[in-house]
């Protein structure tokens, strides 16, 4: 067992991991933020992305020890200062971009760093960022909207900005 | 998961010293091994985790050739402006590998030294005449890969750098087995400055990757679909599982060759 210290959505947090523990397994059971989804354990579905050092990754393959010290974002830490949903959740909610919402935090962190690299993506470019997210409800087309429409208030948000 | 120590040496030398340790193994990005190490497929004393290297991370052009550190992300690779000016063909390789994710953690180094039949990079160091830089020497790409998931790195070598020297146009062709996004047969061809053609394919050989000798034999005198047609390309050679057959397999090396000629033309 070691002492890892990592700032989650912008707090400190510190806890004991062994080094096998994986980081999806910090995050729910030692730091109880059980937002982040662990779907299939293999890496193949992406319940459980998160972010680490600003970069997406499956939380399932990644070990806790392995982020000592990094900057980590989960979906607790997505909505707005005030409670509200965020343009992407909000987004979600409007367009029908779930029914279980298992995989819901999952898409919204990923698709978050979709909407950071590229600010206007096309469906394709949509549907090829999500492959890495397995949704066995909605058949995805809700959730493509759902980024589409969240990626176009985005870009009028910062035209009405200027 | 089997319990094990894990490591995170901040420099080459100590993660070198670290793997004599009795039963250590490297960590590159995890994105295979982890996955083992949860099927009790792997029982590590000590992992080594090679991420915290950041003289093994990085990209450059040095003359005529293009290195990437071992510890360079497919993320990094796929994003890199020196990689898509130098040899934009491994600009496309790396962005078609898994998804965003494991690509913002699998590593270059970690992908040759698995030396997966349908891994994508090694048939871009095969058919680049690329070399292997270890903490320990040079190692050329045909004798690095030994067959399935097997390459001629000692116990506690470390794959620090992959050097490939740039060709005059180089193309990848994936046909992906969509579920797991692997190669089921892929090809890259490149066109080398001395006027040679060499044909690269991953996801098809029973030994694993391979160049073809006769579609580079046939490329070279005439670079054509055409040329390709007059090929036979053994089926006794590939891989057969529940994806495809060696027959298959045999038809889509020539296949996703000439989408890559044509790719070229």
């Amino acid at each position: 067992m070691a002492k890892i210290t990592m700032t989650v959505n912008g707090k400190e947090h510190s806890g004991e991991a062994e080094g096998r523990t994986l980081l999806v397994d910090f995050i729910r059971g030692e730091l109880g933020l059980t937002g982040t989804h662990v779907g299939c354990d293999t890496s193949q579905c992406g319940a459980c992305v998160v972010h680490v050092n600003g970069e997406s990754v499956k939380s399932c393959s990644v070990f806790a020890q392995a982020c000592d010290g990094a900057q980590i974002a989960t979906i607790e830490g997505v909505q707005n200062n005030d409670g509200t949903l965020n343009v992407l959740q909000a987004a979600f909610q409007e367009h029908h971009g779930l029914q279980c919402g298992f995989c819901t935090p999952g898409m919204v962190m990923s698709a978050s760093e979709l909407l950071k690299v590229n600010a206007a993506p096309s469906e394709a470019e949509i549907r090829e960022w999500l492959k890495g997210n397995i949704c066995r409800c909605t058949g995805y087309h809700n959730i493509v909207k759902a980024v589409q429409s969240a990626a176009a208030t985005m870009a009028g948000a910062a035209q009405a900005a200027e | 998961m089997y319990a094990f120590d894990l490591a995170r040496p901040a420099d080459l030398a100590g993660a070198v010293a670290t793997l004599q340790t009795e039963g250590a193994q490297a960590l590159g990005g995890g994105q295979t091994l982890i996955p083992v190490l949860k099927q009790r497929l792997s029982q590590p004393s000590v992992l080594v985790d090679l991420s915290g290297i950041d003289s093994m991370k990085g990209i450059r052009r040095a003359g005529e050739f293009l290195i990437i550190g071992g510890g360079t992300t497919h993320g990094t690779v796929a994003g890199s402006a020196e990689v898509a000016s130098s040899i934009p063909a491994i600009t496309a390789l790396a962005s078609k590998i898994g998804d965003p994710q494991v690509r913002n953690r699998g590593t270059i180094g970690g992908s040759v030294a698995n030396n997966d039949p349908a891994a994508c990079y090694p048939s871009a160091v095969m058919a680049l005449g690329a070399t292997v830089e270890t903490n320990k020497r040079e190692i050329a790409a045909e004798e690095f890969f030994q067959g399935l998931y097997t390459t001629s790195l000692e116990e506690g070598e470390i794959v620090t750098a992959v050097k490939f020297p740039i060709p005059v146009a180089a193309t990848y062709q994936k046909f992906e087995q969509p579920a797991s996004r692997f190669s089921l047969t892929s090809v890259f061809l490149a066109k080398m400055g001395d006027g040679s053609v060499r044909v690269g394919v991953t996801g098809a050989g029973a030994d694993g990757v391979f160049r073809h000798a006769g579609l580079e034999a046939a490329l070279s005198s005439d670079f054509s679909a055409a040329a390709v047609d007059g090929v036979s390309v053994d089926a006794a050679m590939m891989s057969n599982d529940l994806h495809a057959t060696p027959e298959y397999r045999a038809h889509l090396v020539k296949v996703m060759t000439k989408r890559a000629v044509a790719a070229l033309s």
